[in-house]
């Protein structure tokens, strides 16, 4: 092959490789999500109470125990499991009995979904019961929300702040 | 599985021809895949040392830091950038090629398990490097890519807290977070370099820097497409709205889709068998154990060449053990020895001046010897005419051995390819990389290309060997020449293997080859020359080989 010749060769394999580098490393685009919807997304992390209620000792058990060991209650590790509802336009997308984390189940329930919707007007319905009861909720809010096309609106709890938020 | 690999072998060998016309063995981009990865390393390395020289952790400083190099400072930031994502784009690339072309040449078996092997964490280092990189620009694009895998790590259930929550409000992300990426995306790359020199580590002479014109040209394509095409975000994230559309670095983020369309357990399930499968494709069926090479010490002088042309260590150099006046001889380690027969092809008993009649190298594979592997080639070899041929191909099933013209100009007719017969196609492709020989731009040196398809030894290079074949001249006129020429090329007014006229070998080659019949010619070997018969198309085979042994 004449050099010229090869060095033409060379050059369209350069250019092969660029065009293949330079329109993959961003294109074709991927559409991740619909641009007329919106999304809202459930997330949150809360431990339930514990399944068996903490004790106060009695004196005699108290002396029982090695000095250092002398709590005065005596709680069980394990939690109850959280119990989760959400209604949108009432209609019921989530209702769901959350284990506590960790082997000793110990650990807090955790929560993520996420609800895609379209933009407009929505009532929204959170329930969570943490504790034994078997009816009822521990925590509620029932709220209306507007929401724009791609406007992500996330629900989380946090119960130092009075139950649910909406950020 | 062996049809696929049949195809792939094919195309590559298709493809590798073209780039041997275009770029030449030394240069060709599919012999330095392995180096032209380790290339692109280095520059994302000293590109990413001056991004990040400009780059702010911050929820807002990040972005505008990038944003402020590639437009303000676009002449020198933003090519550093732009060189940053490209060379990790490159190595990408480069590393699946490599990949698939140690599969399609069925080198991963055997005792090459160990470089296949560690070869699949590098993979996922290098991905992992890039989703860090990616992130730390944080634009939409890093804003999709942050939520999607922590939502996808998060199906795991080994963290506390969901780490995606990290990422569901601007007020819950801090500064510190982007500090702690900047460390992974320092440390993961540390981590693939030591993984890689893991990889090399039973590859004896690994080459780890491309030809000197191949790095340039990779570096000037890099350049231009970096000032052509420079790499740019997406606009700042914004975790108050979705991002819809992003525009995916389809070599690192190709998978991301099929979260989308699969559920996260199906994808971690997807990932671990993919993984594992090709982790342990060195064990899975057909099995092949080859044997070992074996010494032949009555024919072993303890010459070293093919301890130092093992591209795996396997053959050591140990005191004489057989009472022979030699010092050393040649033991191998079979525990590492993937019988590639190179270590046949450096013996300097297969020249064809050597003194035995039979080709009998001091050291050859016990279930295929050089004599036999070269027996099948007789008859393609055999066919071909013209000047200037002599470049042997074909290295697996259905290869076609052809004989290719090695000098500009020179032409070979196509009577010159055959086709290796059956029994050599059963052969694992790596046995006939030691007929893969061809020489270098000027025809002075000779290389023997490996299995990994690089030009690793240079035989009686300057530095390796001592002093370089004279260059070539013109035969010298005589009938002593003449004699030399019709010894190793056949006769030509009498039919014979070579061809009618035989003469396929170049200048440089009949100038030897006349100058080893010389009386008190140098080399242990020359005085076999002289002997009566032959076979011309095993000399010139031979010659092809070991052209060092006649200078």
């Amino acid at each position: 092959m004449a050099r010229a010749l090869r060095y033409l060769a060379q050059a369209a394999v350069y250019l092969l490789i660029a065009v293949l580098l330079g329109v993959l490393s961003n294109s074709p685009v991927y559409r991740a999500f619909p641009r007329d919807q919106a999304l809202i997304k459930l997330s949150l992390v809360h431990s339930a109470q514990r399944k068996v209620p903490c004790r106060k000792l009695s004196a005699e058990e108290l002396a029982e125990l090695a000095p250092n060991m002398r709590k005065p209650m005596s709680c069980s590790r394990e939690r109850l499991p959280l119990w989760l509802e959400v209604r949108l336009d009432d209609r019921l997308v989530f209702s769901e009995s959350l284990p506590p984390a960790g082997l000793s189940k110990d650990g807090p329930a955790r929560a993520y979904h996420r609800f895609p919707v379209a933009p407009g007007r929505h009532s929204l319905s959170l329930k969570m019961r943490d504790s034994a009861r078997t009816e009822g909720y521990d925590y509620q809010l029932d709220t209306e929300v507007e929401l724009e096309a791609l406007q992500n609106l996330v629900v989380d709890f946090r119960p130092e702040s009075g139950g649910f938020i909406l950020r | 599985m062996n049809r696929v690999k049949n195809g792939m072998r094919t195309g590559f060998m298709w493809v590798e021809d073209w780039l041997d016309r275009a770029f030449g063995p030394a240069w060709n981009p599919l012999y330095h895949l392995g180096a032209l990865g380790f290339f692109y390393y280095w520059i994302v390395a000293a590109s990413g040392i001056y991004v990040y020289i400009l780059f702010d952790t911050g929820t807002t400083e990040a972005y505008d830091s990038i944003e402020y190099m590639t437009v303000e400072q676009w002449y020198l930031g933003g090519v550093m950038r732009s060189l940053h994502r490209y060379a990790s784009d490159g190595m990408v690339l480069m590393m699946v090629v490599h990949m698939l072309r140690e599969f399609a040449l069925d080198r991963y078996r055997g005792n090459r398990w160990f470089t296949w092997f560690t070869g699949v964490p590098v993979f996922w280092l290098v991905i992992a490097s890039g989703i860090t990189g990616y992130w730390l620009v944080w634009d939409k694009l890093a804003q999709y890519l942050a939520l999607a895998t922590t939502e996808w790590f998060d199906w795991l259930p080994i963290f506390g807290q969901p780490i995606a929550r990290n990422f569901l409000a601007p007020s819950l992300l801090d500064d510190r977070f982007f500090t702690l990426l900047t460390f992974m995306h320092i440390a993961v790359p540390l981590i693939l370099l030591l993984v890689l020199w893991i990889h090399l580590q039973r590859v004896s002479r690994s080459r780890i820097h491309p030809a000197r014109g191949l790095a340039l040209g990779t570096f000037a394509m890099l350049l231009a497409l970096s000032l052509f095409k420079p790499a740019v975000s997406q606009g700042p994230a914004d975790l108050a709205r979705v991002p819809a559309e992003v525009g995916l670095d389809w070599f690192y983020l190709a998978g991301y889709p099929l979260m989308d369309i699969w559920s996260k357990g199906a994808l971690w399930a997807f990932t671990a068998t993919i993984t594992l499968i090709v982790a342990v494709l060195p064990w899975l069926p057909p099995l092949r154990r080859l044997p070992a090479a074996v010494v032949d010490l009555k024919n072993c002088n303890g010459c070293t060449r093919c301890t130092e042309d093992c591209p795996f260590n396997a053959v050591s150099m140990q005191p004489r053990s057989d009472g022979l006046p030699f010092e050393r001889e040649a033991v191998v380690n079979a525990s590492v020895c993937v019988a590639c027969g190179i270590c046949a092809g450096a013996c300097p008993t297969s020249t064809p001046f050597r003194r035995a009649s039979d080709l009998i190298p001091g050291i050859d594979l016990p279930d295929r010897s050089l004599r036999q592997l070269r027996r099948p080639f007789a008859p393609a070899a055999s066919r071909p005419t013209g000047t200037g041929c002599g470049r042997l191909v074909g290295q697996g099933p259905r290869d076609r051995i052809r004989l290719r013209p090695r000098r500009r100009g020179a032409r070979c007719r196509a009577a010159g390819r055959g086709r290796a017969q059956p029994a050599l196609h059963r052969r694992p492709a790596a046995l006939l990389h030691r007929l893969r020989v061809e020489p270098r731009s000027g025809g002075r040196r000779l290389h023997h290309r490996l299995p990994q398809g690089r030009v690793l030894s240079t035989f009686r290079s300057a530095l390796d060997r001592g002093p370089p074949c004279p260059p070539a001249r013109p035969l010298p006129a005589g009938p002593r020449a003449a004699r030399a020429d019709r010894h190793v090329l056949g006769r030509p007014d009498r039919p014979s293997a070579a061809g009618p006229g035989g003469g396929v070998l170049r200048r440089g080659t009949r100038r030897a080859a006349a100058r080893a019949r010389r009386p008190g010619a140098p080399g242990g070997h020359a005085g076999g020359l002289g002997r009566r018969g032959g076979r011309p198309w095993l000399g010139r085979f031979a010659i092809s080989l070991r052209r060092r042994s006649t200078c």
